[in-house]
């Protein structure tokens, strides 16, 4: 490791050398080592750290750039992989967009005064997050919709006090095993409702038999974690306020373009995730969680987060923004805060307004259409095949799908190593997480993928099942 | 002089045409589109979006222009000082926006196999190394997606280990001094234990009588920030880990202040247990208006069993994702962590270095203590315990003498140096302080810089002896003035969103 030496490090100003000897001698000290005085001499570091000798910029650049090119990207290949994250366009007025410094490197607008800029984009996120979902009032931003289901399922019951949530059996195992993490400390007990072995839908009945006074939410995806609508919604809204319990929704919001929004079936929170409008799967990180609930002060004082606000200068004169309601959060509540969130997902809410805004109604409603016909289409397409069911229920299926190898007698994992070698990347292997539904993959279907990319999809799958 | 842009810019909604658009999708293919038929036989009646939704209608024009002038309505760390203690606002390299935009990064899924995603690995898995080796922990894992979310992984690693030794019932009490930051008994309390408060000396530092005198048999933790809240180092940290330890609890490091320690000092090495990181503070990744962060958590051995899966693995010559880690307390999100950050992180400390990142620590302790030194015999400021003692990243002020002269308080200070173009300090926190203005310069101004604000600092004690009007009515320069934060939380007034808006003023849709 070659030191520096005198010369300064292009990011740090004051590390040239004269520059620190009139500060110390400003400060009255020879030595920057009296400011660590107070620590403990056993405590000093006496040697250098195992870490790589200093790049240069073009030294940085040359390196991580060959070690992305190990990877495979969606761009070398068509990816049919959801779940949780999903594959879609994200338009170049959003990138330059949050690429403008003044949003890219600002902090958590504690001084709405010099904060106007993100005060408003993050207030018109939560005000189009309404708009889609039918909700009244959403926060500016959870990690994720898996955190998200965690906080949803404290807030109801710090809403009404009970401690039991009912889920469905169907349900994303990472965010099924996030809400347990979140729930267990609260001492919440997690139940989980059947579905129909025909259609996946929920079972009404075994929810009936489950439910009680001491249910404090009842939550469904919609579309579900394998990607059929889940068509009694509204009844399983009216069985969950029938007993008392808050009625929680997960969404992808890409489908409510065209399906109804959880408002208008009696969701009082809704949650999910918008990674979709507008930011890149980034390898599962960084997501967006939304939060959202219904107008009502009971609900709104137990949101987990920061809220943005539309108020007036003190003086009237004109409209502004700030945070409201901040005696829910940890800076003024400490340990009797709603959360503990502090640093969010703001810039990837900015993102997702400027998405909002640039798709419009017109445009959020072709989006879900074109992601409905393309994901249809292999549906279709693939259930021609001889050995492949697809998908699995008979339900309508918006973007994801399960396609069953049974009959084909061939696993999953082994279709997927095949259409890997065809340079395909198939959908996820669920045989272990839904032993029940055999040797079954979640392919997922969007805008991204052309009717070209579909077809060769299912040529590659027909040249596999008979090739074996 | 300083001026903001103010573009008296309305909200979204009131913006465009019906029938404008931003964006055009591609067109669905018509043979497609014949093959699948009507959407409509196929979505359950039940389920079908009757009435569009209510998003603005504008073209792509007006979209950019719009957000372009919201943005100039905003301040970041490439406008200027941003001294916000805690915060470590410091310079985010653009070579790592770059490098994070890259296809081979953006458009990885996250349940690719193994073997396309190989790069991305082994960037997380050095990544992991490196951190581990900063701390002096024994294994990182990167999942959180912030600090608060790394405390409450830590809180829950607590439990967890208690929990083995069969003792999760008994100890059920987390401690945590009166100047720690608001996340640690939110995250401690969200774990489900109960927070126990100790209060500082008159160094600033924990009192070891007050802490000797709360561990017990109930004892799950201790929540300790160092160098701590006021800028001060735990000098006694040895006979706190000791004292923590001998009564069975652990020792949890909140490394929101890890950035003078660079290269300099090591929590593993001072006894923490747990050591959470603060990604977008330390290593410089853009805090983005309040996030995405990143909030790796760092362990002791006895630990490790208990992080989250997937744990990255190396088999010799490829890794691989491995969820077989029974004892795991399972997961705290979805996949594996706000990668992208993480990816900017890597970067960072490439270009840096060991010599470098300990450059960063001492420059930003030089940068500090040369505020404090300035700032010092300013009329109206006082710097509580000890004021003769260096601080490392951040010192906290007082404005308590000024407020009683001239009632001009922190916050007035605060507001009236948004005038000057420099944004305000941490104000408030510590709670300990009265009228607390937080200092934390970082690494990453210049002299000329510090020597501004300390200069506009001297200045509006003066303005507030001579003209208080001027700084209690402050700010002038900003896109707006003084906002009714009252208005905005009281049920009757508050508008959380557009529809809540007009609801409140009774329009309709």
């Amino acid at each position: 490791v070659k030191t520096l030496g005198k010369q300064s490090h292009p990011y740090i100003p004051n590390s040239q050398s004269e520059i620190k000897q009139e500060m110390m001698r400003e400060i009255g000290i020879k030595s920057i080592d009296e400011l660590y005085a107070d620590i403990p001499e056993k405590y000093r570091l006496k040697k250098p750290l195992d870490l790589p000798a200093a790049l240069s910029e073009l030294e940085v650049k040359k390196h991580v750039e060959a070690l992305l090119a190990k990877n495979k990207s969606c761009q070398d290949m068509p990816v049919f992989l959801g779940g949780g994250c999903w594959p879609h366009y994200v338009p170049a007025v959003v990138k330059e967009i949050i690429q403008r410094s003044e949003f890219l490197t600002s902090y958590t607008p504690y001084q709405p005064e010099i904060s106007q800029g993100m005060l408003q984009a993050l207030f018109e996120y939560q005000s189009m997050i309404c708009e889609l979902t039918g909700m009244c009032v959403a926060n500016c931003s959870v990690y994720d919709w898996a955190s998200a289901l965690g906080e949803a399922a404290r807030m109801a019951t710090r809403v009404n006090g009970r401690k039991e949530i009912l889920i469905p059996k169907i349900v994303h195992p990472e965010r099924a095993a996030t809400m347990q993490a979140y729930c267990e400390p609260a001492e919440l007990k997690i139940g989980q409702v059947a579905y129909d072995k025909e259609t996946g839908q929920l079972n009404l009945r075994d929810l009936e038999n489950k439910i009680s006074d001491r249910t404090a939410a009842v939550y469904i995806e919609n579309p579900s974690y394998l990607g059929f609508v889940e068509a009694q919604a509204e009844e399983i809204g009216k069985i969950a306020h029938a007993h008392g319990a808050l009625f929680i929704v997960g969404v992808d919001p890409t489908s409510l373009g065209i399906l109804k929004p959880p408002g208008e079936y009696g969701a009082d929170i809704t949650i999910g995730e918008a990674q979709p409008l507008g930011n890149a799967m980034n390898f599962g990180g960084p997501l967006l969680g939304i939060f959202a609930c219904r107008d009502e002060m009971s609900l709104i004082r137990q949101v987990p987060g920061r809220i943005i606000g539309l108020t007036t200068t003190v003086d009237g004169g004109r409209q502004g923004f700030c945070m409201t309601l901040q005696t829910r959060e940890q800076h003024i509540r400490r340990e009797r805060a709603t959360s503990n969130i502090c640093t969010n997902e703001a810039l990837c809410a900015v993102a997702s307004a400027v998405y909002m805004a640039l798709l419009g109604p017109q445009g959020m409603r072709e989006l879900g259409e074109t992601i409905m016909y393309n994901a249809n289409y292999a549906i279709q397409l693939l259930s021609e095949v001889d050995g492949i069911k697809a998908p699995v229920f008979k339900s309508a299926h918006f973007k994801e799908f399960t396609v069953n190898f049974d009959k084909a007698r061939l696993n999953a994992k082994e279709v997927h190593e095949k259409l890997l070698q065809r340079k395909i990347h198939g959908g996820k292997d669920i045989s272990l997480e839904f032993p029940e539904l055999g040797e079954t993959a979640l392919y997922c279907v969007t805008e991204m993928h052309s009717k070209e990319e579909i077809e060769r999809l299912v040529e590659a799958l027909k040249e596999v099942l008979v090739g074996r | 002089v300083f001026k903001q842009a103010n573009w008296e810019e309305d909200v979204i909604f009131n913006l465009g045409k019906d029938g404008r658009r931003g964006h055009a999708l591609p067109h669905v293919n018509s043979k497609l589109r014949n093959c699948v038929g009507d959407l409509r036989n196929m979505v359950p009646a039940s389920m079908q979006r009757v009435n569009p939704s209510g998003l603005p209608q504008l073209s792509e024009v007006e979209v950019v222009r719009h957000f372009l002038r919201l943005s100039e309505m905003n301040y970041g760390v490439d406008s200027g000082l941003y001294p916000l203690g805690s915060c470590t606002m410091k310079y985010n390299p653009k070579i790592n926006e770059q490098l994070a935009a890259a296809p081979g990064m953006s458009m990885l899924h996250p349940y690719q196999d193994e073997s396309t995603v190989q790069g991305i690995l082994e960037i997380l898995f050095r990544l992991e190394r490196w951190l581990a080796e900063i701390t002096g922990s024994y294994e990182v894992c990167l999942h959180p997606a912030a600090g608060a979310q790394g405390e409450f992984l830590g809180t829950l690693l607590m439990r967890a280990y208690h929990k083995v030794n069969g003792d999760c019932e008994k100890r059920c009490e987390v401690i945590v001094p009166d100047s720690a930051h608001g996340t640690n008994p939110a995250s401690a309390a969200m774990a489900g234990f109960d927070v126990v408060i100790v209060p500082s000396d008159e160094d600033g530092c924990i009192d070891l009588n007050a802490l000797e005198a709360a561990v017990s048999e109930k004892t799950a933790g201790l929540m300790l920030t160092n160098p701590n809240t006021l800028g001060i180092f735990e000098k006694n940290i040895e006979k706190i880990a000791k004292t923590v330890h001998d009564g069975g609890g652990l020792l949890y490091y909140d490394g929101a202040n890890l950035n003078p320690l660079l290269g300099k000092a090591r929590a593993g090495d001072m006894g923490f247990d747990i050591v959470h990181i603060n990604i977008h503070k330390t290593f410089s990744t853009p805090h983005g208006g309040g996030g995405p962060g990143a909030g790796p958590v760092g362990v002791c051995e006895e630990l490790a069993e208990f992080l989250p899966v997937p744990r990255i693995v190396l088999d010799g010559a490829n890794y691989y994702l491995d969820y077989d880690k029974p004892r795991s307390i399972g997961k705290i999100r979805g996949f594996y962590g706000n990668v992208a950050v993480l990816l900017r992180a890597y970067a960072y400390i490439l270009s840096l270095g060991f010599e470098g990142l300990k450059e960063v620590a001492e420059v930003s302790v030089l940068n500090a203590n040369y505020l404090m030194k300035k700032l010092k015999d300013v009329k109206g400021l006082t710097l509580p315990y000890n004021s003769e003692k260096p601080r490392k990243h951040e010192c906290v002020f007082s404005a308590k003498p000024l407020k009683n002269d001239t009632g001009v308080s922190a916050l007035n200070i605060a507001k009236r140096l948004l005038d000057y173009g420099v944004h305000a300090p941490t104000i408030y926190f510590p709670q300990i302080v009265d009228e607390a203005l937080m200092i934390e310069p970082t690494e990453s101004f210049e002299k000329e810089e510090l020597d501004r604000f300390a200069e506009v600092m001297r200045k509006i004690c003066e303005e507030a002896y001579k003209n208080p009007e001027t700084v209690l009515k402050a700010p002038f320069n900003t896109a707006v003035s003084r906002l009714d934060e009252v208005k905005a939380s009281h049920p009757k007034t508050m508008a959380l969103s557009w529809s809540m808006h007009r609801k409140r003023i009774g329009q309709k849709r």
